[in-house]
């Protein structure tokens, strides 16, 4: 008789796995991206190429290096390309793409031992290390080829408007100081930003998307949302144009959710959530960057550790146990 | 169907949980005997508490109900033989939990006389109530395995008032219980008055999961009954969730009470039996047969016709696969449900008093996927129903911090495997815990 199997219980497990919650964000973040490439002309699948490729193989040769299993088939570092590629403007040189990718998968993912250690999220982090080094690419702004509807019916040739109104994010100073962009323009994206960014409808598609497959759930937006409108309604500004614009959205769906950067437990999240939103505000009206989002992810990132140890719930049957 | 007396809802939800597919593929089969076994292996440890020590030996004949083992000790249950015949050995063996024990050997004369010394228990108080249900051999059949004579030994200052009858049965393929409903009514709702009268309890609760509508009307008849004066005797259905049968939880969601941690449920006013003891205590009391044999669910992908079996105790496993037949060599085998089952070494192993399925699995089944590496999701953390932090303690555990196992409150987790189960990394985090427990009981 063949040996049996002797493993602790419980002997079944759900059908949910990392790959599949992974797989779950790619879908997530698929209108995004296709309406970066509709917005921004055939570039941007290259930048998601590149971006996608290259932190698949820095992940690869880092687990080849470091004699562990090769952990690509989670798909984690796919989401990580993927995202980087949302975040980075459309006129990026490629090579700058590929060292985003490096630098979020080498560095700050596997250096700290590989998906689950890390303790900044490593899209942001990339995203900011190539702000820093190469400040000009990084804040080249390309304006959308029309809007969705005109470029699909062929009312607008791609290429034909390009560049003509380079450099005004919605959150510029161009921008902010007249009727710039209307609300319609940045709900669908017809706006100069990074190639995921710009259209929150798809943003919030793809976030209502996580939220059915119960990958996420909305405390984290919405609290993160919440709280820059009702920050710029204090300083006032237009709240509506303030969470439409920049990386708000993309930032508060996407990359502050993510699990390993993120707290445990609604109270915890609630905290996170608002804290991302007092930072991303504050930046956003004293300092001297245009855009708070990523530097608010990342100062919540360090005290992720802090909210989970305060926001440790009371075990079943604490309250009677102390009376 | 309408009832005319409402049944109640669970009076809170349970926090955490999982839903698991039920599998309940036996239900509506009839519960069959085995065949007397050649030989009964009965190890001397089949509960909490201190193991019996033999009271036969080599030579000895013995009959159904003849007594074997026995503890002088507060917390433990005797044991009987379960079948008539020689004893043939007093061996060793250990149990699937680690724990070694001495076992009586018999050989089966085949006829399965019973003893002629048993008679019927006459209770009058609630000493003799105590005394029948020590004397009865009778443990917490859930699949804890708590002496039930200790359970009802409470002190007079600690008078409570709900009796909770367990029929939930929230482990996927076991329905054993389910069987007992249907099948002994009668027998299980003399028990609860016995009990209830006997011990003075205000109101009873019969708590049953919702995806079981037959069982439902069975028990709803018992709680309808006429002979139930004053209406105590309620009917409740709790949603199917994964552990609503665990003694907290369903005292949580039957009554609302939370027991306090490091406390029993006596000391909300509540105790738990199994729908399956209650039955054994009042066939005890009227026959004097103690517990012998034990409904046990045999079911799996290894096995050919799944079956409710009624087994004597101390049978080996390798006869009840047999009975039921195997379509593949099983690859594991489960004492118990898949969520808090144990897996045990060979198929020599007996069965014991507190066993209520054995599960075989083929190659399919048996094997956990590999683990990854922890994304901190937090399921693991919403799911536990003792509201712990199950991947810390993991890690914790991992690194050996003893002072923040403490403070992650690591004692009060129940090992019901939600974590393990909800884990997308299929982690094994319920093992974790437990070896964090021991490592914990070690350091104290």
């Amino acid at each position: 008789m063949e040996r049996l199997s002797v493993v602790s219980s419980p002997h079944i497990n759900h059908a949910d796995s990392t790959r599949g919650i992974m797989a779950d964000v790619l879908i997530a973040l698929l209108p995004a991206s296709v309406a970066g490439c509709i917005l921004f002309g055939w570039r941007v699948l290259l930048v998601i190429a590149v971006a996608v490729v290259s932190a698949v193989i820095a992940e690869f040769v880092c687990c080849k290096v470091m004699k562990k299993p090769v952990s690509i088939g989670d798909l984690s570092a796919a989401v990580t390309g993927l995202l980087i590629a949302l975040n980075v403007p459309p006129s990026l040189p490629l090579w700058m793409v590929a060292i985003g990718s490096i630098v979020a998968i080498v560095v700050v993912k596997q250096m700290f031992g590989g998906l689950g250690h890390n303790f900044a999220n490593p899209a942001i982090t990339a995203r900011i290390v190539l702000l820093v080094s190469f400040p000009a690419a990084m804040s080249t702004w390309t304006a959308p080829l029309g809007s969705v509807s005109q470029i699909v019916s062929g009312a607008t040739t791609p290429g034909e408007t390009i560049d003509i109104i380079t450099g005004a994010t919605p959150l510029s100073q161009t921008a902010l100081a007249g009727d710039y962009y209307s609300y319609t323009q940045l709900f669908l994206g017809q706006t100069a930003g990074c190639i995921g960014e710009t259209a929150a409808l798809f943003i919030i598609i793809g976030g209502l998307y996580l939220f059915a497959r119960r990958v996420i759930t909305p405390v984290i937006p919405v609290s993160y949302i919440g709280t820059v409108a009702l920050m710029s309604w204090i300083f006032g500004q237009d709240p509506l144009y303030m969470i439409l614009s920049g990386g708000l959205m993309l930032g508060a769906f996407f990359m502050a959710t993510d699990y390993v950067t993120s707290p445990t437990g609604w109270k915890g999240q609630l905290i996170y959530g608002i804290g991302c939103g007092i930072i991303t505000s504050l930046i956003r009206k004293f300092g001297n960057l245009p855009e708070g989002v990523s530097y608010a992810i990342l100062i919540m990132n360090l005290f992720v550790f802090y909210i989970n140890k305060i926001t440790l719930p009371k075990p079943f049957g604490w309250k009677e146990a102390r009376k | 169907m309408q009832y005319s007396e409402p049944i109640l809802k669970a009076v809170k939800k349970i926090g955490g949980g999982v839903m698991l597919p039920h599998k309940k593929r036996t239900a509506e089969n009839p519960s069959v005997p085995l065949p007397p076994p050649e030989k009964v292996v009965i190890p001397m440890l089949q509960h909490i508490g201190a193991p019996c020590q033999p009271l036969v030996k080599k030579g000895d004949t013995v009959y159904v109900g003849t007594k074997i083992g026995d503890s002088e000790q507060f917390v433990s249950a005797p044991i009987h033989s379960s079948v008539s015949g020689t004893v043939s050995a007093i061996g060793n063996i250990m149990l699937p939990s680690g724990k070694e024990c001495q076992t009586v050997e018999i050989v089966s004369d085949g006829l399965m006389t019973p003893d002629p010394e048993l008679k019927p228990f006459f209770v009058n108080s609630k000493e003799d109530l105590i005394a029948a249900a020590r004397a009865s051999g009778l443990v917490g059949l859930g699949g804890a395995g708590f002496p039930s004579g200790v359970k009802l030994n409470f002190s007079p200052d600690k008078q409570p008032d709900t009796l909770i009858i367990n029929a939930a049965e929230c482990e996927p393929y076991l329905t054993c219980d389910y069987r007992e409903c249907m099948e002994n009514s009668e027998n299980i709702l003399e028990g609860i008055y016995l009990i209830k009268e006997i011990l003075g309890f205000e109101q009873v609760i019969i708590a049953v999961e919702d995806n079981k509508p037959k069982a439902i009307k069975a028990l709803y008849e018992m709680a309808a009954d006429s002979r139930d004066v004053g209406n105590k005797i309620k009917l409740m259905t709790l949603k199917s969730k994964y552990p609503q049968g665990a003694e907290k939880v369903i005292i949580y969601s039957a009554t609302g009470r939370e027991v306090p941690m490091g406390k029993l449920p006596i000391d909300v006013g509540c105790v738990v039996m199994n729908v399956t003891s209650v039955s054994a205590l009042n066939t005890f009391i009227k026959t004097g047969m103690p517990l012998v044999n034990k409904k046990v669910t045999v079911d799996g992908n290894a096995i050919k016709e799944p079956k409710n079996v009624i087994v004597p105790i101390g049978t080996p496993i390798k006869d009840l696969l047999e009975f039921c037949g195997l379509k593949t060599h099983p690859r594991k085998i489960l004492y118990g449900g898949p969520m808090m089952g144990t897996a045990v070494l060979n198929t020599d192993m007996p069965i014991l008093k507190q066993n209520n399925g054995i599960l075989a699995f083929g190659r399919k089944g048996a094997f956990k996927p590999d683990e990854h590496n922890c994304i901190r999701c937090g399921r693991c953390a919403a799911v536990c129903p003792m509201r712990l932090r199950p991947f810390e303690i993991e890690h914790a555990q991992n690194i050996g911090d003893i002072d923040r196992l403490k403070a992650l409150n690591t004692d009060y987790c129940m090992e019901c495997g939600c974590c393990s189960y909800a884990c997308p990394s299929k982690r094994n985090v319920t093992q974790a815990v437990r070896l964090a427990k021991t490592k914990l009981r070690a350091a104290r």
